[in-house]
């Protein structure tokens, strides 16, 4: 019913600016409901033409820009108005081999892992100072591609990206296998070494940031890359592989194939000849992927797959505080985030003040052409997912959970959908149990730790988990009893280089970032040899 | 061992007391107990009573020598760093069983020889010791350097080697704890060493080398000279024979073990001193709760533990609730006989500790700070002290800069926590820290800006074998306890060696 209601209005921004000062007296919740503020954002105007040209469309392999074998090509789509940016390559099973061959010759017989490195420390270095240099070209493919706002693309993502190439620079040369203690004379060492080809497939909500979280440690342990791109954002890998060869990456190190899953993912993931399958994508396809490489030649695999995080919001929070915080957790990326704080429990004591500021907050989130300035949100990715979250919503109506806010598409054009509130949500509402990957935040209310401890873990993910308190033993209890790669207290999304990343349970395996993320990329060697004499043990 | 009825007259008469038979007094030097080469004796007192308990073996100058030179030979030739650290750890773990086996004759002998509380000696102390040898006797195959990444075409590692023969110099108020934190890392690394226990305090050290030789410690490995700091401790300080020296006490003789281990032949050392730790109490903490380890850690072991919390701050919102409550507390604070289980205070260590006490609570009357609570000394034979607070206390006095190691707390009101920061940091130590508040900025912020050693958040004295301990400032430098403990007892050797068309580098 809510649903319907919101979506039937739309209203001038002089008048939704009007209320917004009403809002913040906080009673008018009822009102506030029915109304939104987004509505003249993107839907009503022109997009804003993006300050960069699509250079690079083709696949990156052996150092070469090169059409698909086929020859076939797929559209990619700006999602603001689902036109398409460029025709791109499309690669298949064969376009992996030839990468894979090439990225197989580069570390048998090239020059990469038998670089000093501090020699490949220095290139990754080189590297980080052209992106940085190419900081506003790079946001603008990606905003463009991705529809993210370009301010975050710009000033977080993509300096993001810079920091996580340099702090991995750094780790080249500070690879250290260990002396090992033995039980009778033998002088035993462990050598680290790179584990070979790597295959990596990265995700479309954050194509810079998980093109570093994977190209950087594999490249620092001295490996060579097959890296299949998502077919919604191949753009900003191919421009910045470019500026990677620029820098003084030989050939063959680091191979780009754009393309599908089924086709060019599964390739990758079968072949016989790579070594090492890192995957960041969602849960099912992390099934297959898995299941792909023990049929072939049972490659490691690292998989960080989906969420469903709870946010906690204890009895002692600050409100206002908790209410911006939650709302980052969730609408940041337009929920597009794996991590996503997508399960806002409350406690009961500050349930209706928050469920009444949450609303209001989501409604003053402004929505649009994310080239425009100060705009929060922009579409989602593409019009499947679009589609998947407006399923969702309507689902969590017809379980009955309380629509506060949204629920609908906003504007005719493009894939922009209005941040939207479900309150009285139950634990097991589809909203509740599934990833939803959009602006759609669900709150639940409990009545004290016990509780919402085992509601939290009750999930088959658990990749983060947000706890906002001011009262040490609360937050001492929640970090150890929630079963989740990351726990952030009183903060959410923080996503420095040195601090691993990850997921228990049906969330994936291995951790990314950190030191933690070399053992991704490196095989360990156990060196024995007798000793005569030792002077020690 | 006997256990008789108390039939000294100024103790409780409902008292028992075990009455050990000393069989250790001489030197443990290679393996055999000898009277030291000048033939002199020394006496060690019972601090419940002023009564001698034993005559002991002095050593000086010569009998360091002679403890030098076996432990010397067991290390450069003998077995011990030569065994795989498995089996170091297998003879390690028998020594941790002999002690616990042994738990009451070995808490006996530190009550009567520290006026230590028998039953904490018993559960917490001996069983204590026992697990810290545990600990380390598991570290022993678990001693790796590394291979490294080289900037040219050389394989490089890195050895961690035992350094060497070692000296501990250790105190006497915590004589098992203080032994084992020493020997067993030492032991587990391979070294071999010349232990000094506290003149004070020589008994139970002498039956731990006993213990160590039962459970196949080979001969000189362990080494154990009682005997006094300015001969026999100066002596193993300057000992150009000895690798690296680890003492912990005062940070006056301190200062003395690293300038005699300069001017003899550089060996590192490693200090654990003096203190002055701050426990500092915040508007939201639970009253009731830090009263009590506001108390705990003051008076525990009698003041005797360079960790105390003899600065005590407390913030004006909770000022007035928190004195009421240590009014109320410390009156249930019972001094008497270690021996009994009532007891939560024994006797100070010896004289000289005692009169060094009662002349810093006449400082503290002096000095215009309000006497609280208690400020005299107990009426009994032995160097019982009444638990003393002085409240009204200011930076700038004696009591509140000096370490006074014994039962006495100065009470200070603070207002922002920006305050309670600088004050708790204007000290020359920086060995621990207590801080009670519920408050998770505060914790954090508090932990990271006091500038010592140990931070302790709504607890004390939260020691933990796997917790490495040490201090800031003049508390002494390196750290005793868990894998960081074990460090100081390896020397980091590099190899490096050329390598021929290597796939990776």
């Amino acid at each position: 019913m809510a649903a319907k209601r919101v979506s039937s209005l739309l209203l001038s921004r002089s008048f939704t600016s009007s209320l917004a000062s009403r809002l913040t007296g906080g009673k008018s919740a009822c009102q506030a409901r029915a109304i939104s503020r987004y509505s003249t954002a993107a839907a009503l105007e022109e997009p804003i033409k993006p300050p960069v040209n699509v250079e690079y469309t083709k696949l990156l392999i052996n150092g070469q820009f090169v059409d698909a074998a086929s020859g076939k090509t797929f559209p990619t789509l700006d999602p603001r108005t689902g036109e398409v940016i460029a025709h791109v390559a499309e690669g298949d099973a064969e376009d992996v081999n030839r990468a894979v061959a090439a990225a197989r010759k580069a570390f048998d017989e090239g020059p990469w892992p038998r670089l000093t490195a501090y020699d490949r420390q220095r290139i990754l270095l080189r590297f980080a100072d052209l992106v940085e240099k190419h900081n506003d070209e790079i946001a603008a493919l990606e905003t463009w591609d991705n529809g993210k706002p370009y301010e975050q693309a710009a000033k977080i993502e993509v300096p993001m990206f810079v920091r996580l190439m340099r702090y991995y620079a750094g780790w080249a040369d500070k690879i250290h296998g260990m002396t090992v203690p033995a039980d009778g004379p033998y002088h035993v060492q462990t050598l680290h070494e790179p584990i070979g080809v790597a295959g990596q497939i990265i995700p479309w909500n954050f194509p810079l940031l998980m093109y570093a979280w994977k190209v950087g440690p594999a490249l620092a342990c001295g490996n060579t890359v097959v890296l299949k791109t998502a077919e919604q954002t191949p753009l900003s890998a191919l421009y910045v592989t470019k500026l990677l060869h620029e820098a003084g990456l030989p050939s063959g190190v680091l191979n780009v194939v754009s393309g599908f899953g089924p086709t060019a993912g599964a390739a990758l993931c079968s072949h016989m000849d790579v070594d090492k399958l890192a995957f960041t994508g969602s849960t099912e396809t992390g099934k297959i992927i898995l299941e792909l490489s023990a049929r072939s030649n049972l490659k490691p695999v690292t998989l960080e797959l989906g969420g469903k995080s709870p946010f906690i919001v204890c009895e002692d929070a600050d409100v206002d505080n908790a209410v911006e915080l939650a709302h980052f957790a969730l609408f940041f990326n337009q929920g597009q985030c794996c991590c996503a704080g997508s399960r806002t429990y409350v406690h009961e004591r500050v349930y209706d003040e928050f469920v009444e500021k949450a609303t209001a907050r989501a409604l003053k989130r402004s929505v649009g052409d994310p080239f425009r300035q100060e705009i929060e949100q922009g579409p989602q990715v593409d019009s499947e997912q679009f589609e998947k979250i407006l399923r969702y919503i309507r689902a969590g109506v017809d379980s009955g959970a309380t629509l506060e806010t949204g629920g609908d598409r906003l504007g005719e054009k493009g894939y922009y959908i209005k941040p939207t509130v479900f309150s009285n949500v139950q634990d097991d509402m589809p909203i509740a149990k599934e990833e939803i990957f959009g602006p759609v935040q669900s709150i639940l209310k409990f009545k004290d730790l016990d509780e919402v401890i085992r509601r939290a873990n009750s999930s088959r993910y658990g990749l983060a988990a947000g706890v906002f308190t001011q009262n040490l033993d609360t937050a001492n209890r929640l970090m150890r009893a929630l079963r989740a790669g990351t726990v952030w207290i009183n903060c959410f999304d923080t996503f420095d280089a040195a601090i691993p990343f990850g997921g228990y349970k049906m969330s994936g395996q291995g951790r990314e970032k950190g030191e933690y993320s070399l053992k991704n990329y490196l095989q360990v060697k156990a060196v024995v040899t007798p000793l005569k004499n030792p002077a020690w043990l | 061992m006997a256990v008789q009825s108390n039939g000294n007259g100024s103790l409780d008469s409902h008292v028992k007391v075990p009455v050990p038979q000393i069989k250790f007094t001489k030197l443990f030097i290679n393996g055999e107990f000898v009277d030291s080469v000048s033939g002199k004796t020394f006496q060690t007192i019972d601090p419940r009573n002023r009564e001698v308990i034993a005559e002991i073996a002095e050593g000086g100058k010569e009998d360091v020598d002679l403890a030098v030179k076996a432990a010397r030979e067991a290390f450069d030739n003998g077995p011990w760093p030569r065994l795989p650290g498995f089996e170091r750890r297998k003879i390690m773990m028998k020594f941790a069983d002999l002690i616990d086996e042994n738990n009451e004759e070995l808490a006996t002998l530190e009550t009567i020889d520290a006026g230590k509380l028998f039953f904490l000696c018993k559960i917490m102390e001996i069983p204590g010791a026992a697990e810290t040898i545990r600990y380390y006797a598991g570290a022993a195959d678990k001693i790796h350097g590394e291979t490294l990444k080289m900037s040219t075409a050389l394989q490089g590692y890195t050895l961690h080697e035992p350094i060497g023969v070692v000296g501990h110099i250790i105190p006497w108020n915590f004589p098992s704890q203080m032994f084992a934190m020493k020997v067993g890392p030492a032991l587990a690394a391979g070294c071999t060493m010349v232990v000094k226990p506290a003149e004070q305090t020589p008994l139970s050290a002498l039956y731990y080398a006993h213990l160590a030789k039962l459970a196949g410690i080979p001969d000189g490995v362990l080494n154990v000279v009682t005997g006094f700091g300015q001969t026999a401790g100066a002596a193993i300080s300057s000992h150009t024979d000895i690798d690296m020296v680890s003492f912990t006490g005062s940070t006056e003789v301190g200062r003395l073990v690293m300038q005699a281990a300069a001017t003899s032949n550089l060996k590192p050392v490693c200090l654990e001193l003096g203190g002055k730790s701050p426990i500092l109490i915040f508007d939201d903490a639970d009253v009731d709760k830090v009263t009590e380890l506001a108390l705990q850690g003051t008076l525990f072991n009698k003041g005797e533990i360079c960790v105390a919390g003899s600065r005590v701050f407390v913030q004006e919102g909770i000022y007035d609730k928190f004195l009421l409550k240590l009014k109320e507390k410390v009156k249930n604070w019972v001094v008497g006989d270690p021996f009994d289980p009532t007891s939560h205070q024994g006797p100070q260590v010896n004289k000289k500790q005692y009169d060094r006490i009662l002349s810093y609570i006449e400082h503290g009357k002096k000095e215009g700070a309000t006497l609280f609570h208690g400020g005299k000394p107990c009426d009994r034979k032995g160097y019982y002290i009444e638990p003393t607070i002085f409240t009204d206390v200011t930076d700038e006095m004696k009591i509140a800069q000096e370490e006074i190691f014994g039962p006495v707390m100065s009470v200070f009101k603070f207002k922002t926590v920006e305050e309670a920061i600088k004050r708790a940091n204007a000290t020359k130590y920086g060995l621990a820290a207590g801080v009670m508040t519920n408050n998770i900025n505060i914790a954090n912020t508090v932990a990271r800006s006091i500038r010592a050693g140990a931070i302790w958040i709504n607890c004390y004295f939260a020691f933990d074998r796997d917790s490495p301990y040490g201090g800031y400032k003049m508390s002494g430098f390196g750290r005793d306890m868990g894998m960081d403990g074990l460090k100081k007892y390896l020397v980091v050797k590099a190899v490096a060696t050329p390598i021929y068309n290597s796939p990776w580098l």
